[in-house]
């Protein structure tokens, strides 16, 4: 159980460190890394909770994937730095009320919300049921998600290739 | 002794194992192919040069570490340490016998192929912290080839899933390689169940761990060193620990998948036998057929490393999208339809 705690711990401050070194950052080789940190360390969060899929298709698909396109494209297109804005501007300074006002919000929800004082145990991120999931209950979602997904993977090529009529 | 402990020692021995392999997987690499090449290969540092690789090591220590002025020293400093971390993690979840492994859980599958698929971002890392033409062609050339490669490899190994599915007693973990092992013993090794996934899944690990004919990521005659051309010292050496790393990770990987793991020649007669009731011998026995095939697969990848020629890039990609795909897709469909006609009308 302490080891448990220790991890949690570990884990949580690793991710907050990686979303604040996403926002930060002025590189964006850098913020990309920053992501896939936090991408990490919320699959160690989810090991502890015995969702174990949900841990594994984190790393392999968000990390592992598509967070190698990301970095694939920031460094063929060479992105410098992002430029520090100076001074006050519109932007800014909404972006700022913004979060501000999310932070309340998260505060005041948090507040009247009663934590389990040990995580029970999970069955529902376990890869059988999942896919019993996946395969009665949402069948139909899930055909259709698969319908999309082609269709969008067609879009792409037929944008990306030059036909020659 | 407690079960944390015992892990423990497991994972100390398997790090001194799998390091000192990897050092002499370079030594016969050189042999191997000293001999393709009708050349005596190196044989002055120690008998039949057996200490050549402590020597290459002392060597590499030594050297200067030079570090490129334009580059991005830190992501420089920490590219070849992701690349040996990622390796030594897939050993995490390897049987290497009936009961000596690090941890058997229920997606090990899964997590090998996870900890394949980021190794890619050390390459990728440094070749772009490089700050040189060369290396980030390399490092470019590892993340679309990973990519390419990872989803054949991937439906190949649906295929080992569903048929331990169909031979596991209900209710075991399928997705554990200990059951998938196990599965073997109870049918035959999936070889013989599933031989062109076999193919497919051999051919994409040599894609994998950029070996040749594979290597575009390094490829001499055009990239200089490929994503290493930055790299001296003990970093390049790091870099190139973790290509034997993944080789003897992929051979583990492709003996536990298709060969039967830990199990051996005469499986079945042995365990009738009272020396497998013994957890020693059982193990030793276990263990020692492990490590045979696995050393014959890392034969295999320096075997035809030496033999032969690299493939085009456009081929690759070719390869890889256009052939192994839609083979593996319909081998997949092949595999459960004739497990569907097994279950349903043979049993």
């Amino acid at each position: 159980m302490a080891l448990q705690t220790a991890l949690f711990w570990i884990f949580s401050i690793l991710g907050i460190a990686g979303g604040i070194g996403l926002v930060i950052n002025r590189n964006p080789v850098y913020s990309a890394l920053s992501l896939i940190l936090n991408f990490f360390s919320l699959a160690g969060l989810y090991l502890s909770l015995q969702a174990e899929f949900l841990a594994v298709i984190q790393v392999l698909v968000y990390a592992g994937a598509i967070m190698v396109l990301f970095l694939f494209v920031i460094m063929l297109l060479n992105l410098s730095d992002e430029p520090r804005v100076e001074g006050f501007d519109i932007a800014r300074g909404a972006s700022f009320l913004l979060a501000i006002g999310f932070v309340a919000e998260m505060l005041i929800i948090l507040k009247d919300v009663v934590l389990p004082s040990s995580p029970e145990k999970f069955t529902y991120g376990k890869v059988e049921s999942i896919g019993n999931l996946l395969m009665t209950n949402y069948l139909f979602p899930f055909e259709v998600i698969s319908v999309v997904l082609v269709a969008s993977l067609i879009g792409a090529i037929v944008i990306a290739k030059k036909f020659n009529y | 002794m407690s079960p944390l402990i015992t892990t423990l020692i497991i994972i100390g021995l398997a790090l001194f194992v799998i390091l000192t392999a990897a050092a002499y997987a370079v030594y016969f690499e050189r042999k191997i192919s000293a001999w393709i090449q009708q050349r005596p290969g190196p044989n002055r540092v120690g008998p039949l040069g057996l200490l050549q690789p402590l020597a290459d090591v002392i060597k590499l220590l030594l050297k200067e570490d030079i570090v490129p002025e334009a580059g991005d020293k830190l992501i420089h400093f920490l590219a070849p340490i992701i690349s040996v971390t990622v390796a030594l993690s897939a050993y995490a979840v390897i049987p290497f016998s009936q009961d000596v492994y690090i941890s058997d859980p229920n997606i090990g599958v899964l997590f090998i192929l996870a900890a394949t698929s980021i190794g890619v971002y050390g390459i990728t890392l440094a070749g772009w912290a490089s700050n040189s033409k060369y290396a980030l062609m390399g490092g470019m050339r590892s993340s679309a080839q990973m990519i390419s490669y990872e989803l054949s490899m991937g439906i190949s190994v649906v295929g080992v899933i569903l048929l331990t599915n169909a031979i596991a007693p209900d209710g075991s973990n399928y997705l554990s390689l200990k059951t998938i092992v196990e599965a073997q013993y109870h049918s035959a090794w999936f070889v013989f169940l599933n031989p062109i996934a076999m193919f497919i899944f051999i051919t994409c690990s040599f894609a994998e761990t950029n070996r040749a004919p594979f290597d575009l990521v390094e490829a001499e005659q055009e990239l200089v060193g490929g994503f290493h051309t930055e790299y001296s010292s003990m970093k390049f050496a790091l870099f190139f620990v973790a290509e034997y790393i993944n080789m003897l990770v992929a051979s583990m990987f492709i003996t536990t998948l298709f060969f039967g793991g830990y199990l051996g020649i005469g499986e079945s007669f042995f365990r009738e036998t009272e020396l497998w009731n013994s957890e020693i011998w059982r193990n030793l026995w276990g263990i020692s057929w492990f490590t045979l095939k696995t050393l014959f697969f890392a034969g295999v990848f320096i075997w035809i490393r030496w033999t032969l020629p690299r493939f085009k890039y456009n081929q690759l990609m070719d390869i890889g999208w256009k052939s192994f795909l839609p083979v593996s897709i319909v081998n997949l469909m092949l595999v459960a339809i004739g497990i569907y006609l097994y279950i349903n009308y043979i049993q």
